[in-house]
């Protein structure tokens, strides 16, 4: 009986890591559809700048109330996977609670993942309150209906379920420890562990006799580690991928100034070209350095294959929370952009795509693409640049940087600008300022009362 | 307020052979736009109080090109930068001072990449370190004990991090200085950004200068200090939308130093 157990539970193991394995290569393969990104200037000033915001979360508790209970289920996420340890070991040797030689420290562990738990628990309800009692603009926004709504409920569920069962385990345990029940009972005779919150659990447990304990104890600690298991594989398909990529997706942040917008090469090569008195205009175009043969670069951004593998990676780590959206200008006065939502519709966008791959082998057309059937032009041309979105993000997203790309798009590929924006466009061009005023008059200030 | 101001070219300063301490970057706004145009004027007088060597570009400054690549035109913003700096560089610029924090953003951070390098100041920075210099003096004048406001503009704070040399310069105004609920990082956009500025708002409830103006309001401002000449029209605008004109005044930090100073 024990050994079936122990193969059952390695067999749960394995095929749970490897359907999560399976997974992230596909979320690598997706974001390589995206043009290359070299982020691997400043190594120290990205490993710190990882360590404050991802690690540190120094931008989520700028938001006091969400960003300190964040941090109280994070902590608490991160410290009770210790005891994830001990359940595979014990799971796999068919051992009882393997780390209780470790004594008062043992304990004193138990008892400090216990209070966790407890906390993470309180937190995860007030969580649920916030998104579904409370009215919090940014969690009752149009993008925030449907999958987005239920992904986010369902990920509070299923760690309310987590902590208590972890919680009922430990107090089963706890119970049959008590009772000098065989295999739990340690023989020194000392109790392993420490069960400051489970120890309240007892009374529901009294008058059990030890094997409806042990079916108990057994079926919690059985659905907590299938539950952490499906929890892993969820991730993929849930805003919940924050919990892995957000370091990754810090480490590869924007850190130059946020005004500062990225220089197009190709149209420097091109612009070069055309000031260069001695360029011959009918000459053939010099031979493309690292540019695909014969095909000409396309400006801008229509779908997601053109925008960078940060821009994509930024789309899986987006947690939803909305506080770039809450803080946008646009938005707060009525617009229909919505920062969140230009990186949900890229990553819908970007899984329909390896979905499409994952069936027909490579990207058959679908006649769809991330510009007009996810994000609208009313959305793109709304943005004012000003950057509060990137300020905002707690995980280093940069949705500003999508706009630009499908705005360069827009302009350059389509000349499907704005009217009023073409005119200035015109403006600039033919007389060097946006307004139509002859360059020649740049200086009448000066002479002007 | 008899005009009396100096302000010598570039090509006046070429045929004398000499090389000016610093290039003032005029910008669009602040050589067309009436409203800029006082703040340009406001800027100059104090440059001549602190007998700075400075020029202007005059009629060979044309736009950086920031309208054009924040709506997304590369093309129309790298033709701008190239001529910009074929001629910057031909006057061996070496320090350029602007009162436009977009002019400010893109030389500094953006034309690098083409070949044009140059340490680039707002015009709030280069104030600052006129006054540290003793080439300037400041006193509360005018504008002492008065409830100041200041609205950080986008490409000067969150874009480049400066938040503090507009402020103190307003402390050295003596002035009251009340910060917005949304200031330094967080502070709001005026709405002008992103060539928003050329163009229609796209429908909504409110517009964003008006959202902002509100925001400044409540804390009860007899002025709104600004740093930008496009926040500095579009809070006007949206004070004027409130009716408040005859009590709030919008005035960049470089006029309220003129004023103050009786420049």
């Amino acid at each position: 009986m024990q050994i079936l157990a122990q193969i059952a539970f390695i067999l749960a193991v394995a095929i749970g890591l490897g359907i999560f394995i399976r997974n992230i290569r596909r979320m690598i393969r997706n974001i390589k559809l995206g043009r290359e990104a070299d982020r691997t200037d400043n190594p120290g000033k990205r490993w710190g700048k990882m360590a404050k915001i991802a690690l540190g979360q120094y931008k989520m508790v700028r938001r006091p109330v969400s960003g300190i209970i964040h941090v109280i289920v994070y902590l608490g996420f991160i410290i009770i996977n210790i005891e994830v340890l001990e359940i595979i070991i014990d799971g796999i040797f068919g051992t009882h609670r393997i780390f209780a030689f470790a004594g008062s420290f043992y304990s004193f562990l138990i008892g400090a993942f216990e209070i966790l738990a407890l906390l993470v628990l309180v937190g995860v309800i007030i969580f649920w309150i916030r998104r579904n009692i409370l009215t919090i603009q940014r969690f009752r926004a149009r993008e925030l209906t449907e999958w987005p709504k239920n992904d986010a409920n369902y990920i509070l569920y299923f760690e309310m379920v987590l902590m208590s069962l972890f919680l009922i385990m430990n107090a089963a345990d706890y119970q049959l420890q008590l009772n000098l029940a065989p295999h739990y009972a340690m023989a020194s005779g000392e109790i392993a562990g420490a069960f400051p919150v489970s120890s309240f659990l007892l009374p529901l447990l009294d008058g059990f006799t030890n094997s409806t304990l042990i079916i108990i104890e057994r079926t919690a600690w059985w659905l907590h580690i299938l539950g952490i298991l499906f929890f892993l594989n969820y991730l993929y398909y849930s805003k919940h991928l924050h919990i892995l990529l957000a370091f990754p997706n810090v480490y590869y942040s924007k850190i130059k100034p946020k005004a500062e917008f990225d220089n197009i090469e190709a149209v420097t090569k091109e612009v070069q070209l055309m000031m260069d008195p001695d360029a011959d205009p009918f000459a053939a175009p010099a031979e493309p350095e690292g540019e695909a043969e014969g095909e000409s670069e396309k400006f801008g951004a229509s779908d997601v294959f053109d925008l960078n593998r940060v821009q994509l990676l930024n789309a899986y780590t987006c947690t939803e929370c909305g506080r770039c959206t809450d803080q946008c200008p646009a938005n707060n006065t009525g617009k229909l952009l919505s920062p969140r939502k230009i990186m949900m519709d890229t990553r819908d966008r970007l899984e329909e795509v390896g979905e499409n791959i994952n069936k027909n082998g490579k990207f058959e057309d679908d006649g769809k693409q991330l510009l007009d059937d996810y994000i609208l032009r009313e959305e793109i041309w709304a943005c004012t640049t000003c950057q509060m979105c990137i300020e905002a993000c707690p995980v280093g997203i940069d949705p500003l940087s999508i706009i630009v790309e499908m705005r360069r798009y827009l302009m350059m590929e389509q000349s499907a600008g704005p009217a009023d924006l073409n005119n200035a466009m015109g403006n600039i061009e033919n007389n060097g300022a946006p307004w139509p005023y002859n360059q020649m008059d740049r200086l009448n200030w000066a002479n002007e009362n | 307020m008899a005009e009396n101001i100096k302000v010598p070219t570039m090509a006046e300063y070429m045929a004398e052979g000499k090389q000016p301490e610093v290039l003032f970057w005029v910008g669009c706004s602040g050589s067309f736009d009436d409203r800029a145009k006082k703040i340009t004027k406001a800027f100059v007088r104090l440059l001549n109080r602190a007998n700075v060597d400075f020029a202007v570009l005059g009629t060979e400054e044309s736009c950086t090109g920031d309208p054009a690549k924040r709506a997304g035109n590369e093309f129309l913003y790298q033709m701008q930068a190239a001529g910009n700096i074929e001629v910057l560089n031909g006057y061996e610029i070496k320090k350029i001072v602007t009162t436009c924090p977009h002019c400010f953003n893109i030389i500094k951070n953006e034309y690098p990449g083409l070949g044009g390098n140059y340490e680039v100041m707002h015009h709030t920075t280069f104030l600052k370190s006129l006054l540290e210099e003793g080439r300037l003096t400041v006193e509360g004048g005018k504008f002492k004990g008065k409830r100041i406001t200041f609205h950080d503009p986008c490409y000067l704070g969150r874009g480049n991090g400066i938040y503090e040399a507009p402020r103190d310069l307003l402390r050295k105004l003596e002035v009251e200085l009340v910060e917005m609920k949304r200031c330094k990082k967080d502070a709001m956009c005026c709405g002008a950004g992103g060539a928003q500025m050329f163009k229609e708002p796209e429908p909504g409830k409110e517009d964003v200068n008006v959202a902002r103006t509100e925001q400044a309001i409540e804390v009860k401002p007899e002025v709104i200090a600004a740093g930008c000449p496009f926040c500095n029209t579009m809070m006007t605008d949206g004070v004027k939308s409130k009716n408040r004109e005859d009590n709030i005044a919008v005035m960049d930090i470089a006029e309220m130093i003129a004023t103050a100073e009786d420049l």
